[in-house]
């Protein structure tokens, strides 16, 4: 049975700026290690969010400093949740390209969407500026 | 051997051996200092055979992905070879998530890695 009970939680709004949400993230890693979710886990939710954010700060705001981000951690006993909004106009995901085609291969971007949902749930909303990333544990506790 | 801020880069048997020293973390945060550094080896030291060492590598984004990328394009420009070695399993499910598995050479360890060029 899932238990939705929150057992923390944090939201802040950040600056257009690379890096700017690594203390938050750091804060939800934290959150997950001390509740000993698995390595492989935690790595897949650190990238998710890392990819998402610069998501948000380079093409959704792109890096206008007139721009937030807002960023939106919860953590239940097996489920984590982050939600990622931009002030960007949004797009639509299915106009990104497949980044493993043959001719896309060796393309320097175009993959974070990709390995975000290579790890996670993720799930956009209807103008493409917010995306909502889930995750529940691996080892079913 | 030398340090240049973010790499420890050493000479083995005509291959240059470069491995992350103080950054563990490879983001997008410091990426662009490191790519830079990565590029000034080829573009300005004129160096053909590198060999990456990852073994200090706990985390890499798509960010990273792409400076190896155009590191590898501008290595091949100047008539030489990059490969990498040392990639621990959750990084190396990166590399085979987006198929650059296929693209890069990668070997188990610096000793392959060496014997391969």
């Amino acid at each position: 049975m899932i238990n939705s009970r929150w057992i923390w939680s944090k939201q802040q709004y950040l600056p257009s700026e690379v890096a700017s949400g690594y203390p938050i993230l750091q804060e939800l890693l934290g959150q997950l290690e001390d509740a000993d979710w698995n390595q492989h886990d935690v790595f897949g939710v650190h990238l998710a969010v890392e990819e998402a954010l610069v998501n948000a700060i380079k093409h959704g705001n792109r890096y206008d400093e007139s721009k937030q981000v807002h960023i939106a951690c919860k953590l239940a006993p097996d489920l984590v949740r982050v939600e990622i909004t931009d002030e960007g106009h949004g797009f639509d995901p299915a106009d990104v390209p497949d980044p493993t085609a043959d001719e896309n291969l060796d393309n320097p971007s175009g993959r974070g969407i990709m390995l975000m949902r290579s790890f996670v749930n993720i799930q956009y909303n209807d103008a493409g500026n917010q995306v909502t990333l889930e995750k529940h544990r691996s080892d079913g506790t | 051997m030398a340090d240049n801020g973010r790499l420890e880069v050493s000479e083995v048997g005509g291959v240059t051996v470069i491995r992350f020293v103080d950054r563990k973390i490879l983001d997008e945060a410091n990426i662009q200092e490191l790519g830079k550094e990565l590029f000034a080896l080829v573009e300005e030291d004129n160096r053909k055979s590198l060999l990456l060492n990852f073994s200090n590598v706990e985390f890499l984004s798509s960010a990273a992905l792409g400076k190896l990328i155009t590191l590898d394009k501008k290595v091949k420009a100047h008539g030489g070879k990059l490969k990498l070695c040392n990639i621990r399993p959750e990084i190396y499910e990166v590399f085979a998530i987006t198929k650059l598995n296929k693209l890069f050479d990668i070997r188990e360890d610096e000793a392959a890695g060496l014997d391969s060029f």
